[in-house]
């Protein structure tokens, strides 16, 4: 066990757990951050989707000790009122169903929306294919990101 | 989305859902007064158990039926609020506890969750609507009859008086409740939430990451557990050495646990593996632990199972003696023998898993004076029933949270996860989380029957079906399930293998079908619309190879032989509205329509038709796909059109049908659970892909309007869509798919015959 300082949604922490845990279990089973959830274990599902310094990161897949000073930003951190322009998305186009999966959705379709304020629906594809939803809410969540995006949604 | 068939018998839930008001409503109303505290405190008006009214007029619905993403929280409230004529926006929808002699709806199965809550949701917001007009009348000393309730309000006409429900809630907690019976329901002219779309109430927490699933329950002193089962299906441990476990920082404990077999006070198998326990500080050390066992199998009495095998005996089974002949009408095999115009093709349709996004998990808290359990299960009071069983308490000592649950599409319907926590919580004495890794979840499903299909049919000269023939063969459900003694009986085996494939809606003059199980040792269970999942492939599959022999346009050719308005009542299960072929035309016909059924393609693109009823509603596809030289399928677009009769809540309609679309297509594209040695070959989504956003087609669904009864719609996508895809594949290549998944390779375009 090492003593581990990382900073999620903007509060510090230190963590006394083995460098090489995945930053999921922390988050879940250390820190109490249930939002961020658990698919696949492989990297294979995007469930577990998080920010480092803005960027769509698998938890699972991310040792905790390799995190350093970048910031963590999970689900409960990208805005205190569900008003971040891709949250308000998904609840105008209804996409959850059981929702599961929405979290990783969300975060991945955030952090891509950043680097690509203006997706054609062939770059939405190739970016969210990563994401896999079982209610295959897929329709949904390629016209939310077009809401979000500032296009019409079709 | 209420997926699948009741634990133990379908025909008694139809009943049940059919005489809905009556079976559920005399058993439900609590005491209004005289018990309880809630009660006693006429601050609440409680008028029955689903519905609370505090003094700041906050509404507060309790709904039954456990949330899986079918959208049962704000359907069944839709139906409750519709009638209260309550404020949507003050509403506040809660997940009624498991009290299964008040609440007798936990669960659900077989598309039924609307249907099931249809009258007496509307019965119970109409009970309280009408005793807050009697508070109001007699609050002003006026005629109740010249009063009015709106939008959480009562108006008195007359004098334009009014007054909130919030400050009805003294007057009315004194007031007798009226009988259900007694209490008028809306005309569906007047309905101002029913077949309006409305948002969902569990969006919002859907998008902060605050909605809590099985897996985010948290409490203290709680730990975290995982199970090493043997991955051959009827295998155990032998030995194990637990030292390396131990060793791995934060596990608590290593114990085996035994499987569990028949539980004749449940009258069900309940399939518990047993294996070894790792018990740890957090899951990730369970997890670890689990890796640092070292475990000696033994494989078991079924470790030559291969799906290479079964595949024959499948074919065996295709072609041997029926063990059942369902229907026998006219003499199909006689008219087969004589007729010129023969078509025959066998269908082959292989496990699926549910693959859950959610895996499975339940925590636990084994105390001296009573359990506590949160799981996110698709039959709360089944699960409270079982747990007492196993544990020896009485049910009312075990209490059941039923949380959300991430997907189920038939797989939480399952005994075996909730007792497998029972036996590691109760030796820890502390709340324990048991979960699934995706692999266990993956290689200890219970899947979807694997079904093999003889299709024998011939026409005459003006293209009539003059003979159809259908041969079931499938690993069969209910032997996974039930006791020896009702296994004996070869209708019961097949009793949840030929739903759909007992009714022909097109006419046929001969018509047979029959069936043969292959028995193994893969477990099988109620996937996302069960054996209407295959029979509806083979059926609207062979109705296209037919019309191609005739030289007729599938869809005419269909249409045709639906011309006669008839009711055709269900052979396996009669208690279940019959097929009205009227309504199988109308949504076929709006589906063409919608589609340009006709109008021109490009090379290589082809669209394809299929139909079904199933879950008391009618769904029709058209799919268009492309396929490449290298054999390459795209499905391109879908376009549905649903009668579900009622639609309450026509987006959540929508939702439903574009995700079982989505979730139907899976299999044809390449979902496949293969056996080798005894086990399931894949563990995770690389081995079983699952679609992704890449192959999402565009998908339009239009509802035709109804009324009545709200059909089901959590699984009624599904039957139709793999035979339309594969339907527009043969208009596109010429080519029949007749097993899923598609092989490309064989719809690579050959190369030419060197000359």
């Amino acid at each position: 066990m090492t003593n581990i300082a990382i900073t999620v949604n903007e509060e510090s922490h230190r963590i006394d757990v083995a460098p090489d845990t995945p930053l999921l279990w922390v988050l879940r089973d250390t820190l109490g951050l249930t939002g961020t959830k658990y698919g696949c274990g492989m990297g294979l599902c995007g469930a577990c989707t998080v920010h480092l310094d803005g960027e769509a990161r698998r938890s699972c897949q991310t040792p905790v000790g390799s995190i350093g000073a970048k910031k963590i930003t999970t689900i409960e951190g990208l805005s205190p009122d569900r008003s971040h322009p891709v949250q308000r998305a998904w609840i105008a186009e209804q996409v959850p169903q059981c929702g599961y999966c929405q979290s990783g959705q969300i975060m991945h379709a955030a952090a891509f929306l950043a680097k690509t304020p203006h997706p054609t629906r062939v770059q939405i594809d190739e970016a969210m294919t990563g994401n896999i939803c079982r209610c295959a809410t897929y329709q949904r969540i390629r016209r939310a990101i077009q809401r979000a995006s500032g296009q019409n949604a079709q | 989305m209420n997926m699948t068939i009741l634990e133990t018998d379908r025909r008694e839930f139809l009943k049940t859902t059919a005489k809905g008001s009556v079976a559920l409503i005399l058993g439900f109303y609590l005491p209004v007064r005289g018990s309880g505290q809630d009660i006693a405190d006429s601050r609440i008006f409680r008028p029955n158990a689903w519905i609370r009214i505090t003094r700041d007029n906050q509404i507060t619905v309790l709904t039954e039926i456990p949330e899986m993403g079918q959208g049962p929280r704000t359907v069944d409230t839709m139906m409750l609020a519709e009638e209260l004529e309550a404020d949507w926006a003050t509403i506040r929808v809660e997940q009624a506890p498991v009290i299964p002699e008040t609440y007798q709806n936990l669960h659900t199965g077989g598309s039924g969750g609307t249907a099931s809550a249809w009258n007496y949701m509307r019965k119970v917001g109409a009970q309280a609507r009408e005793m807050l007009l009697t508070a109001a009348a007699q609050k002003w000393g006026v005629d109740k009859k010249g009063c009015r309730a709106e939008n959480s309000t009562v108006v008195h006409v007359p004098s334009r008086r009014r007054v909130s429900y919030g400050k009805l809630v003294e007057v009315a907690s004194a007031l007798p409740a009226p009988k259900p019976e007694d209490v008028p329901l809306k005309s569906p002219k007047d309905y101002k939430l029913i077949g309006k779309p409305m948002p969902r109430v569990d969006v919002p927490s859907k998008t902060d990451g605050s909605a809590t699933f099985g897996i985010d329950v948290r409490v203290p002193g709680m730990l975290f557990a995982v199970v090493a089962r043997c991955p051959h299906f009827g295998g155990k441990p032998q030995s194990f050495d637990a030292s390396g476990a131990k060793a791995v920082p934060g596990v608590r404990a290593v114990f085996p646990i035994a499987p569990l077999g028949f539980l004749p006070k449940l009258e069900r198998n309940i399939n518990v593996l047993g294996g070894v326990a790792v018990v740890a500080d957090s899951t990730w050390a369970a997890m670890q632990g689990r890796k640092a066992l070292k475990i000696a199998w033994d494989k078991g009495p079924h470790a030559d199972e291969q799906t290479k095998t079964l595949r024959k005996q499948m074919q065996e089974a295709a072609s041997g003696a029926p063990t059942f002949i369902a229907v026998n009408q006219g003499d199909a095999i006689q008219a087969l023998k004589g007729n010129v115009r023969k078509v025959e093709a066998f269908y082959e349709l292989p496990f699926q898993a549910h693959a859950t996004m959610e895996p499975m998990n339940t925590t636990m808290h084994v105390r001296e004076d009573g359990i506590e359990v949160w799981s996110p299960a698709q039959n709360g009071a089944k699960l409270q029933e079982e747990i007492a069983l196993l544990s020896g308490l009485p049910a009312k000592q075990v209490t059941v949270h039923m949380t959300l649950c991430g997907g189920s599409f038939g797989r939480r319907y399952q005994w075996d996860f909730p007792a497998e926590a029972w036996q590691v919580a109760q030796k820890m004495k502390q709340p324990v989380q048991l979960l699934w890794t995706r692999e266990d979840d993956m290689q200890h499903d219970f899947y979807r029957q694997y079904s093999y299909h003889r299709m024998s049919g011939c026409l005459d000269a003006q293209g009539s079906i003059v003979a159809w023939s259908h041969r079931v063969a499938s690993t069969p459900i209910r032997t996974v399930f039930d006791a020896a003694e009702q296994l004996k009986d070869p209708k019961h085996v097949a009793s949840q293998e030929l739903g759909n494939a007992d009714v022909l809606p097109y006419i046929a003059f001969n018509f047979r079908l029959d069936y043969a199980p292959v028995h193994c040792a893969v477990p099988r269970a109620w996937w996302r619309s069960v054996e209407s999942s295959f029979n509806a492939f083979a059926m609207e599959c062979f109705i296209d190879e037919l019309a191609h022999a005739a030289g007729h346009d599938p869809y005419e050719f269909r249409m045709n032989l639906l011309r006669e308005d008839r009711k055709l009542p269900w052979v396996m299960w009669p208690d279940n509205p019959p097929l009205e072929t009227r309504r199988f035309r109308a949504v076929l016909q709006m589906a063409a329509e919608k589609s340009g059924w006709g109008r021109p393609l490009p090379a290589g693109h082809g669209r394809g038709i299929a139909c079904c009823c199933s879950f008391r509603s009618y769904l029709a596809h058209v799919a268009e796909v492309s396929v490449e030289k290298d054999g390459t399928v795209h499905v391109l677009r879908i376009v549905s059109a649903v009668d579900c009769g009622t639609a309450v809540n026509p987006d959540g309609v929508r939702a439903m049908a574009e995700s079982a679309i989505n979730y139907a297509l899976t299999p044809v594209l390449n979902g496949e659970i293969t056996i080798k040695d005894g086990a399931v070959e894949q563990s995770n989504f690389d081995g079983y892909q699952v679609l992704r956003m890449n192959d999402a087609p565009d998908v339009k669904v239009h509802i035709m309007p109804g009324t009545g009864e709200p059909g089901g719609m959590g699984e009624t996508g599904v039957p139709p869509l793999a035979p339309a895809v594969a339907n527009a594949i043969f208009a596109a290549t010429g080519k029949r798919i007749r097993r899923l998944p598609i092989d490309p390779a064989s719809l690579a375009a050959t190369p030419p015959l060197p000359s």
